[in-house]
């Protein structure tokens, strides 16, 4: 399989590396920074030639004007060691001019990160991508070019010549290994991709949480109003019937079976979606499960307010789930659910004195929560030792919200 | 007891007609019969009803207009007697209930129930009479959560409990458990004393007294 990265190939046999493009790319990728160097030497010769202040004015100006273009040749630069392609994270002017283009740029975040990285690369990174090319190369051409020295007779070079050329492979490691962290470094501030797929995955779960609450809207309007009028029915009809009669009894099983119906049906619709969430949020979402649970179960939950909606149904989620887990496999006598808002995000703890164990590895629910709690920018961790206690820990950035 | 005057509030028109149909049937009076909290607020200040019947969920949001129109009602016409339906059992709904007004003339129930076609008009009664109505699925998970002096009760004295919760009477009580009243009544002394409850004379004040202690 083909190395996608600098880095990544560092990590194939040897053999394969070096014989591979990969050392080559990395050179030249840090070469580029070349440009830097230039850009650099000339601001620091004005600034001998024509005053500190003319200089710097015309370094400021130069770097406002050159903050796009520098970027777009950072990104192409990119492809040298990274074969994955560095999206244009610019979006396009609502209309064609030059005013609408220029709003656009000066509001959007991606410019302004441009801006820092290009006046970081231009002051300080060129210096290091130089420096380390400069300084994995020393020692090698250094040793390489002894039998070539007038002090020495091309005997006593040769074998210098030789270790200089061993050592090549080996600084070829180093090179590679920092034009693959520059690129780490350019493409996590010049073209953040992740997070585009964070942020599509997330309206992928609201959409998902829409088309519950539809459902549940289409159950409680149809079906379940359709059941509670039935088993009323049948409750007069059964008024009409002699007691003890064989048709009151078939009627009265008639009329149990539906009395179950409802009751899975109002199950099954409490799964899909809690109308208590979206009507008294994740406090009072929380006390309802806990007042359901076999095992008891504290509830010390206090947030002040309503939470945002994704918020509140990803931290419900969390809560049922822990909830079902205590009592299908704890074997606990109790259980706690503590929250709190808490310098910025949702703090949610669940425990309980049960056997612990739990294994988020073992297909449970809980590495589904996890990746759930990971598109609110959350983190969820676990701590289940054999023997108890299990505490499941979540916290999710969270601006206030009324 | 005489006819009472019902206002009822329920958005899906299968089971609005049914209701109504119902509460005739056993000699009670439709007064009212609306699709929304605003239409319930103006038909109890015109008609003066004796009991307003509202489902929790109801256009425009179709969350809790139900519930907070019963709320507003009992703010505007203390003493009228509310009984609020619910698909679904939430505590959080039966507390703001009971917390209105001292809870006299409450009830929170299940749908489900009106299945049960001769208690649930028996629940119509009491709340318009003035007691207080609690789902049985409300009062289990009060129970389930309760720890501490409950535990020192017997499983019937715990049975007991839960019906007295309900707002069932001493009669209705040994009934259902199929004892005498003198029975149930020795009971209930018994829990007064082990959750350190002062007898009460009447049912509706042990019924507030219980469920106070339930929901502490």
């Amino acid at each position: 399989m083909l190395a996608r990265t600098a880095l990544a190939a560092i990590t194939r046999r040897p053999a394969a590396f070096l014989r591979s493009s990969w050392p080559w790319r990395s050179l030249a990728y840090l070469l580029c920074s070349a440009v830097h160097a230039v850009a650099a030497c000339v601001t620091i010769y004005a600034a001998y030639a024509y005053g500190v202040g003319l200089a710097t004015a015309g370094a400021v100006l130069a770097v406002a004007v050159l903050t796009l273009p520098a970027a777009a040749f950072e990104r192409w630069r990119l492809r040298l060691v990274d074969r994955a392609p560095a999206g244009d994270p610019h979006v396009k002017p609502p209309r064609p001019g030059v005013r609408a283009w220029l709003a656009t740029r000066l509001r959007e975040q991606a410019t302004w990160r441009e801006l820092g990285f290009t006046v970081v690369a231009v002051s300080v990174l060129w210096l290091m991508d130089l420096g380390m090319v400069s300084s994995a190369l020393w020692l090698p051409l250094l040793l390489m070019s002894g039998p070539f020295q007038p002090s020495m007779t091309p005997v006593d070079g040769l074998p210098l010549f030789a270790a200089g050329l061993l050592l090549i492979p080996l600084f070829a490691y180093l090179v590679a290994a920092w034009a693959g962290c520059r690129a780490l470094i350019t493409r996590a501030v010049l073209a953040p991709g992740d997070a585009e797929i964070i942020r599509s995955r997330a309206r992928l779960v609201d959409a998902f949480e829409a088309e519950r609450r539809r459902i549940e809207r289409d159950l409680h309007d149809g079906a379940q109003q359709r059941l509670v009028s039935l088993s009323m029915k049948l409750g007069l009809a059964r008024l009409d019937l002699p007691p003890g009669s064989p048709a009151e009894a078939q009627l009265a099983e008639a009329h149990e079976e539906a009395k179950r119906a409802l009751a899975e049906l109002r199950e099954l619709i409490r799964g899909v979606h809690p109308q208590v969430l979206t009507d008294r949020g994740l406090g009072a979402a929380v006390h309802d499960v806990a007042g359901r649970s076999p095992v008891p179960v504290d509830v010390d939950v206090s947030l002040p307010g309503r939470l945002p909606a994704p918020i509140e149904v990803t931290a419900y989620y969390v809560v049922s789930e822990a909830m079902a887990n205590i009592a299908k496999h704890s074997r606990a006598r109790r259980g706690f659910v503590y929250g709190r808002l808490h310098d910025g995000a949702l703090v949610l703890e669940v425990g309980d004195d049960g056997v612990g164990g739990a294994d988020p590895a073992a297909g449970s629910g809980l590495s589904g929560l996890a990746d759930r709690v990971a598109v609110t920018d959350g983190v969820l961790t676990l701590s289940s030792p054999p023997g108890g206690p299990t505490s499941l820990r979540v916290e999710i950035p969270c601006p206030r919200s009324e | 007891m005489p006819p009472l005057r019902i206002a009822l509030a329920e958005d899906g028109v299968l089971l609005r007609e049914g209701l109504a149909g119902l509460l005739d049937r056993f000699g009670h009076e439709v007064v009212a019969s609306v699709g929304d909290g605003e239409s319930l607020v103006a038909a109890v200040a015109e008609h003066t009803p004796d009991i307003v019947v509202a489902d929790v969920r109801m256009p425009p949001a179709f969350t809790d207009e139900g519930l907070r129109a019963a709320l507003t009602l009992r703010a505007a016409h203390p003493g009228l007697a509310v009984l609020v339906l619910s698909q679904y059992v939430e505590q959080t709904y039966a507390a703001e209930l009971l917390d209105s007004d001292g809870g006299a003339g409450i009830g929170y129930l299940l749908k489900d129930r009106i299945g049960d076609v001769r208690e649930f008009v028996d629940a119509v009664e009491r709340v318009a009479e003035g007691h207080t109505v609690v789902d049985p699925e409300v009062v289990r998970q009060l129970l389930s959560r309760r720890r501490g002096p409950l535990s020192r009760l017997t499983p019937r004295e715990r049975e007991v409990l839960g019906l007295v919760a309900e707002g069932r009477s001493n009669a209705a009580i040994a009934r259902l458990l199929v004892v005498t009243e003198a029975a149930v009544a020795k009971h209930i002394a018994s829990i007064l004393t082990k959750l350190d409850l002062p007898p009460a004379g009447d049912d509706h004040r042990r019924v507030l007294a219980v469920l106070t202690f339930l929901r502490g």
